[in-house]
């Protein structure tokens, strides 16, 4: 077989398209100010240089059928590449130079893309002017992108050790404050002054990193996932204990080392992957997709401002945060029966729509003039205390203690949805899940067993909700947007739906990095971006790896159902399935 | 008093009078075949029972309760179990747990037990898994050792059907509805199953009430066959006699040609 140039073609015109779009829409110029490796490479050129050599290498790629090996890669291939590279590069030069030329005559451009400015045009051509830049700029892109094709020439465990380093470099630069908050003065060894990994640490880095990647690919022992997929049930179960005492006694470490940007960050994190596992409940085991699932947050918030702060316009109670906590837990339980006895009844996309209705009427609610005498309209409810603790209050401006009291929360919630999910309870809703009519036939009550998961959900919800509003101080309506339940069912998905520890990663990575819908992340630079990665990365997820990150067992069954189906027909002689007297007839 | 009473049942999907009028009396430990042409009514019939299709008349009593108006889980807890046509397992749950889930209406640990891990907890998830191997014990070799915590789809055809019944019979129930069990299977597994059917009610005590194509598997379990047409009892009596009732004949295979 030859080389696909058609779809070398096609590849090259979207990643051209890519760079473009990338350029216009500013992420060049507002990543600028953030260094990878100083001096030499800025955020702002990383958002451009994965394109080519991702696309390329995409491009090129072959796929083999099961059972066949597929051809090797070639010098065609690389022609391959540098095509795509050739055909980006040019749609990215006659880009730059069409936006400069329009700027030069005056064209008022800059009234519809805003972003199109000289300082973006500066950036790409490297300050050298536009001929010597923007031929900089096209070769730049044939050789990254031959360089991607290039990929397929290595053996395998040299390309993983490539790419590893290269993710490796990447993370601990974007991980700087993590690492400098944890080595101090320490870390001078690794980042300039400036921001940004020294060139050297760099290097040692991705060398480091790589070799030691390509060696344990190299020996192609097997992943850490299908180790513990051999064994024994009771050694799982040990190994499970282990990994999650050791998990918890680094948490409850890392703050201690950690300054205050940090921890809030970590408190953040806290916050979503307590929503997280409540909505895992709701949709990754129950099956009930619930779109409106900030509601009960906004719940818990409120609950808590109502009886805890002296601003409460109403009712002010003043209560302290553990005698309100019982009753939010109520008052959410309420709100779980309410929502749910009209729209259980329903399945499917019914279902999320009006759940999503819902979620809307209550900020709605909190918002109205009508209710405004109780919960204060838009001006929300002020001077809501912190959490009483031995030591004295847990406030917002102590991030670390906030983070310890997420923690303890996050726990019982792992536990709560852990245990639940291996019992009659959770197996109920699992059968539901997978067929609600066959479910009910086998005696399952699939009304109680769904308000019994949506309560659970809200209770979840509500604990977040509620230290929110002491963490915050104050709750406005507008701190309970769709946009929280989108996020949070983002995080659920991109986890790994239905799966504990996914949907723990899945909230760390996208909070961590991206941040939440009104807190920063990692990346502050990503602010402004933040809803076009999440909403690419949800793409890309769904369509490579729909089963999330770390999937659940279940998850990935369902999603690769005939792949195994004939995996367990060609392993039948060793016992997977189907036994041998069938097999032959 | 016998197990199940149904009188005069109907039910009308718009126009179309899926089952008229439509009688039945089932006896404890008794065998009752429906047989009848495709689209005679079997199947809803079967689902009126069942809770999962709601009659426009007629009454159903089951150990003298009403069914009609139950939902198909309350059906089940009162102690009919039942089997689909087209297989429907809970296919990415492992054989196991398929089992185990349809003891649902007969365990009560909620919330708390599992929680707090009760001694009452752990004492039921141990029966409920000791009798999902006792009911997949049943079946023998067919289903037995390391295929159950794998997951059902893997199965075949024949074994998914067998998981199926393993199902109904771990609701518990005192009378099992079984719709074509031996539908798509080859003529060693029908007959593996027939002798199981007996077995059903030999040692488990099952009423069993059935649809089936197989005349083989109906002439040989049956203690009575009654056959439905256009959503009407044509007739009810032991094979032999059915099985000669020209009536029957005519159903089955249309009039013949008049003489002329």
């Amino acid at each position: 077989m030859s080389v696909d140039w058609s779809r070398a073609r096609f590849y090259g015109i979207n990643a051209g398209i890519t760079l473009a779009f990338i350029c216009a829409i500013g992420m060049v110029e507002a990543f600028d100010s953030r260094s990878v490796i100083n001096p030499g490479l800025t955020l702002g050129i990383v958002a451009l240089i994965w394109v080519p050599p991702l696309l390329a290498y995409l491009a090129t790629r072959r796929k083999a059928l099961e059972g066949f090996e597929a051809e090797p890669a070639g010098a065609q291939d690389l022609g391959a590449g540098a095509l795509v590279g050739a055909i980006s590069g040019l749609i990215l030069v006659v880009f730059v130079w069409g936006v400069d030329a329009l700027l030069e005559a005056g064209v008022a451009i800059r009234d519809v893309f805003p972003r199109l400015s000289p300082a973006m045009i500066e950036i790409v051509t490297f300050g050298r002017g536009l001929g010597a830049g923007l031929t900089i700029l096209f070769v730049g892109c044939v050789v990254l992108a031959t360089a991607g094709a290039a990929l397929h020439l290595l053996s395998r465990p040299v390309r993983r050790g490539i790419e590893f380093g290269l993710l490796y470099v990447l993370a601990f630069s974007l991980l700087e404050p993590v690492v400098t908050d944890i080595l101090e003065d320490n870390a001078d060894a690794l980042y300039a002054r400036t921001g940004g990994l020294k060139p050297s640490a760099a290097a040692v880095i991705f060398l480091l990193t790589g070799a030691i990647t390509a060696w344990t690919t190299h020996r192609d022992a097997p992943s850490i996932r299908t180790r513990y997929g051999r064994m024994d049930l009771d050694v799982q179960r040990r190994v499970t204990i282990a990994g999650v005492i050791i998990s918890v006694a680094l948490f409850g470490i890392l703050p201690r080392f950690l300054g205050g940007i940090m921890n809030e960050l970590l408190a953040n994190i806290g916050l979503f992957v307590l929503m997280a596992l409540g909505l895992n409940v709701v949709i990754g085991l129950a099956g009930i997709l619930d779109l409106g699932y900030v509601a009960f947050f906004a719940v818990g918030a409120y609950g808590t401002a109502v009886l805890t702060s002296p601003g409460s316009p109403a009712f002010s109670p003043e209560l302290s945060w553990w005698v309100a906590l019982p009753i939010v837990i109520i008052l959410a339980t309420l709100a779980g029966l309410v929502v749910g006895t009209p729209v259980i009844r329903m399945r499917g996309d019914y279902l999320a729509i009006v759940t999503l209705g819902f979620g809307e009427i209550v900020r709605i609610l909190f918002l109205s003039d009508w209710l405004s005498s109780s919960f204060g309209g838009s001006q929300g409810i002020r001077q809501i205390p912190g959490i009483e603790w031995f030591t004295g209050e847990i406030k917002g401006v102590d991030p670390e203690r906030i983070f310890y009291m997420v923690a303890i929360f996050v726990l019982v919630a792992v536990y709560v949805s852990w245990r639940l999910q291996y019992s009659r309870i959770g197996r109920s809703w699992m059968a539901m899940r997978e067929d609600e009519t066959v479910a009910e036939a086998m005696g399952i009550n699939t009304v109680t067993a769904k308000l019994l998961a949506f309560i659970i959900g809200a209770i979840l919800a509500s604990w977040g909700g509620a230290i929110f509003a002491a963490k915050v101080g104050s709750v406005f309506p507008n701190s309970f947007e769709l946009l929280v339940s989108i996020i949070v069912l983002v995080v659920v998905i991109v986890g790994g739906m239905g799966n504990i520890p996914g949907v723990i990663l899945g909230a760390a990575l996208l909070i961590g990095v991206l941040g939440g819908p009104t807190q920063p992340g990692l990346l502050q630079e990503f602010q402004e971006y933040k809803l076009l990665i999440y909403g690419a990365l949800l793409v890309v997820v769904m369509l490579v790896r729909p089963e999330g990150l770390l999937p659940s067992t279940y998850r990935s069954r369902e999603l690769h159902h005939e792949e195994m189906d004939q995996d367990a027909w060609l392993k039948a002689g060793v016992g997977a399935g189907i036994d041998e007297e069938e097999l032959a007839t | 008093m016998s197990l199940l009473e149904i009188s005069n049942v109907s039910v009308s999907f718009g126009g179309l009078r899926a089952v008229n009028e439509v009688a039945l009396t089932v006896n404890e430990g008794e065998i009752v075949s429906i047989i009848g042409p495709n689209g005679a009514g079997k199947t809803t019939f079967f689902n009126c029972i069942t809770g999962m299709v709601k009659p426009d008349s007629g009454s159903i009593r089951f150990q003298g309760t009403e069914l009609i108006g139950m939902d198909p889980n309350q059906v089940t807890t009162l102690g009919i179990g039942r089997t689909f046509q087209n297989v429907r397992l809970f296919p990415n749950m492992t054989i196991l747990e398929n089992i185990m889930v349809a003891q649902h209406c007969r365990t009560e640990q909620g919330v708390w037990g599992a929680l707090f891990q009760t001694r009452g907890f752990k004492k039921e998830e141990k029966e409920i898994r000791e009798r999902a191997n006792t009911v997949l014990d049943f079946f023998g070799t067919r289903l037995a050792g390391y295929r159950r915590e794998q997951p059902a789809f893997v199965l075949s055809y024949a074994n998914r059907r067998r998981l199926e019944i393993a199902r109904a019979m771990a609701t518990m129930p005192t009378l099992l509805m079984l719709d074509e069990p031996t539908a798509g299977m080859n003529p060693r597994e029908t007959k593996e199953l027939t002798q199981l059917i007996g077995k059903l009610r030999d040692e488990w005590g099952y009423a069993i009430v059935m649809i089936e194509h197989d005349m083989k598997v109906v002439g040989t379990v049956s203690d009575r066959v009654v056959v439905l047409d256009h959503g009407e009892k044509l007739t009810e009596g032991d094979y032999e006699t059915v099985s000669h009732d020209p009536r029957v004949i005519e159903a089955y295979l249309g009039r013949p040609p008049e003489d002329t």
